[in-house]
């Protein structure tokens, strides 16, 4: 059997700014075999490594159709981004994975998608709305709601104009720190389930944002009557191993490197609201 | 002669006997030896390397080594060390990493497996080995450095006849006999040592003991004697409402009175014989073309172990005592179908303040009529 902690090479080949302290590193294995063998579903996650430093669990953003590329976005908080940020194209980062379970996109075949994020929590889901846009017949009405606390935090921003053109989508942001350019909703994301209309027993919802807005928007949408086995969560813990073993993600019962993140929300909903889990 | 399958008896002055048999299949032999007021495992060669004539005495917070001057071998229950650092080892290096034209190049530093016997054991730190085993082995990804390291062991158990006031593995139902999980089992009579093969390796090296056979009235009398010490334990733990009681008490007072005490030290999940918490510590050379990629042991008492971007999970003493018990008691099952205790007693021990999860559980599961209040996290916390 693989072993799982082997770190493979992997070339920085675009760095794309998307906001001061957040880019997103199109990244290419180097190894020509592992390059082929890479297959990850949208949700998944990479263990990023820099020479000398450490991991980092981050999300795999682009489309799963393409695992040839493999883009990162991430935002500068900690002792490894500090060190990702400092890397341009042509320098080389490590990857292992990937772990995790994604979002439930076969069992969103044939409904209405709801898809509801929040600041970068908006990353995992890009690569997930990329695979539904690709076979766009298969689902329903597509609904993407996010929120930002300023419209510099608003990322892909081509892309939510793209979508938002795409036929049966809509498309709403909002922003709780908005400036004059903002033409869209002010205030927190939870306030757009006001502006749309949920089909509920056909819907599906996808969510990723600070845990906040999930303990109040999940509510909101169960009142609109999507029930908790619809609802869909990816969750975010101290991760350094990936595959269950080394303990920090953890969440009530659950190993949130390998049973989630993607969890189905009523799975956990004991826990998400408590304190210290 | 004793067969495949039977019990042979030793001359507890034949006891070097065992170890020469040992010695000469080519294991290193580990035994528990006394060392600064303590027993630790160290490799031995000799019967008297073994802490013979010494007991422990161990108390919540207390522990005392005490000579008693009688021939027994294994008068001493257990030190602070399970089984647990021989297979997940406190500090693991998995990967060393060079840079190279392609960037960097792997290596993976798999450990040798080694033939250990190890002497000693008891049937609590088996049942601890097969809960890591399960862990890192039977998991969806298997740990191939532990693996190696499981792979060379021999292990010589010791069916406990006296209890420490410490002890709860009866009603944990792991001991005192060890059951399984062993190649060989002791129990210490008065003068000879009952020997009992649990493996087809413990078999083959029994035989070639050539012991006479132990007597109906023997094992009966060994028998009566870890009965005697299930009885005699004065702690248990009643885990029959677990998980579910335990997460129902998550706001329950008695977490802050715990963390009153809890000194956060890490000294019970340290001693725990299956917290398998770790952390990964990169470490390069000066010239900043090598690095060590390694595990070392973490422990969910400490600041980092929750800590993400900017925000800690368990700020706490109090998230960090109930995620520990939590989790030991109550997801463990969840996780693994099993409890994360064996009843060793280890942490009560070797806690610096004597807290004493067998006293802990029931004040969390007895309703209190004050729930807590303080630990409502503020709705701000979350954004």
């Amino acid at each position: 059997m693989a072993n799982p902690y082997v770190i493979h090479p992997a070339t920085i080949v675009e760095k794309i700014r998307e906001a001061e302290d957040i880019n997103t590193y199109r990244l290419q294995l180097v190894d020509e075999q592992a390059r082929q063998c890479f297959r990850f579903a949208a949700g998944q996650f990479n263990m990023v490594y820099v020479f000398g430093v450490g991991e980092v669990a981050i999300s795999i953003v682009s489309d799963p159709d393409e695992p040839e590329f493999l883009d990162h976005t991430i935002r500068t908080v900690g002792r490894v981004t500090k060190a990702i940020a400092d890397l341009q194209p042509g320098d080389v980062l490590g990857i292992r994975g990937p772990f995790g379970q994604g979002w439930p996109l076969e069992e969103a075949c044939g409904r209405n998608v709801v898809i509801v994020t929040g600041g970068l929590g908006c990353a995992p889901l890009v690569g997930a709305i990329e695979y539904i846009f690709k076979r766009r017949e298969q689902y329903g009405s597509i609904k993407i709601l996010h929120g930002v606390k300023t419209p510099h935090d608003l990322l892909y921003r081509e892309r939510f104009d793209q979508w938002r053109r795409a036929p049966d989508t809509e498309v709403l942001l909002a922003s709780d720190q908005p400036d004059k350019t903002w033409s869209y909703h002010i205030g927190v994301v939870t306030e757009l389930f006001e502006e749309v209309a949920i089909d509920s027993m056909k819907s599906i919802a996808l969510m990723c944002g600070p845990e906040i807005m999930m303990r109040l928007g999940v509510p909101i949408l169960m009142r609109r009557g999507i029930p908790a086995t619809a609802i869909y969560v990816s969750l975010e813990r101290h991760m350094e191993c990936g595959i269950g073993l080394c303990g920090h993600c953890q969440m009530g019962p659950y190993f949130l490197c390998k049973d989630g993140p993607v969890m189905r929300y009523d799975r956990v909903a004991q826990w998400l609201g408590q304190t210290g889990v | 002669m004793a067969m495949a399958g039977e019990i042979g008896v030793l001359p507890r002055g034949d006891f070097q006997r065992l170890l020469d048999a040992l010695n000469a299949k080519g294991y290193r032999i580990v035994g528990p030896t006394v060392r600064e007021g303590s027993v630790v495992w160290e490799t031995i060669s000799s019967v008297f390397e073994l802490p013979i004539g010494w007991r422990d005495q161990q108390e919540p917070g207390r522990y005392r080594l005490e000579q008693t001057g009688s021939p027994e071998i294994f008068g001493v229950v257990h030190g602070p060390q399970s089984l647990k650092p021989f297979v997940f080892a406190p500090r693991e290096p998995l990967l060393q990493i060079e840079r190279s034209k392609d960037g960097f190049a792997t290596h993976p530093t798999l450990p040798q497996s080694e033939k250990v016997a190890i002497i000693g054991a008891r049937a609590c730190d088996l049942a601890g080995l097969a809960t890591q085993d399960q862990i890192f082995l039977n998991g969806a990804y298997r740990d191939p450095y532990y693996a190696a390291r499981r792979e060379g062991l021999f292990l010589v158990a010791v069916n406990c006849t006296r209890a420490l006031n410490t002890c709860f593995c009866a009603s944990m139902e792991t001991g005192p006999r060890a059951k399984h999980g062993f190649d060989l089992a002791l129990t210490e009579l008065d003068d000879q040592l009952l020997i009992e093969a649990g493996s087809e390796a413990g078999r083959d090296l029994l035989s070639n003991l050539c012991l006479s056979r132990g007597s109906e009235q023997l094992s009966a009398e060994a028998a009566t004697r870890v009965d005697a010490c299930a009885q005699s334990q004065v702690r248990r733990l009643d885990h029959s409402r677990l998980p579910q009681a335990l997460y129902d008490a998550h706001e329950h007072p008695r977490w802050d009175e715990v963390a009153g005490r809890c000194l956060a030290c890490t000294n019970c999940t340290m001693v725990c014989p299956t917290c398998f918490c770790h952390t990964v510590e990169e470490t390069p050379d000066l010239s900043y073309q090598h690095t060590t990629h390694a595990r070392l042991w973490d422990s969910c008492f400490t600041q980092e172990h929750g800590y993400i971007h900017g925000k800690n999970m368990r700020p706490t003493i109090k998230d960090r005592y109930r995620m520990w018990l939590t989790h030991k008691l109550a997801s463990w099952i969840d996780q693994f179908g099993a409890s994360g205790c064996v009843g060793c007693g280890r942490c009560i021990t070797w806690c610096p303040v004597g807290i004493d999860l067998t006293e802990e559980l029931p004040a969390l599961l007895t309703p209190s009529e004050q729930q807590s209040t303080t630990s409502r996290r503020p709705e701000a916390a979350g954004g």
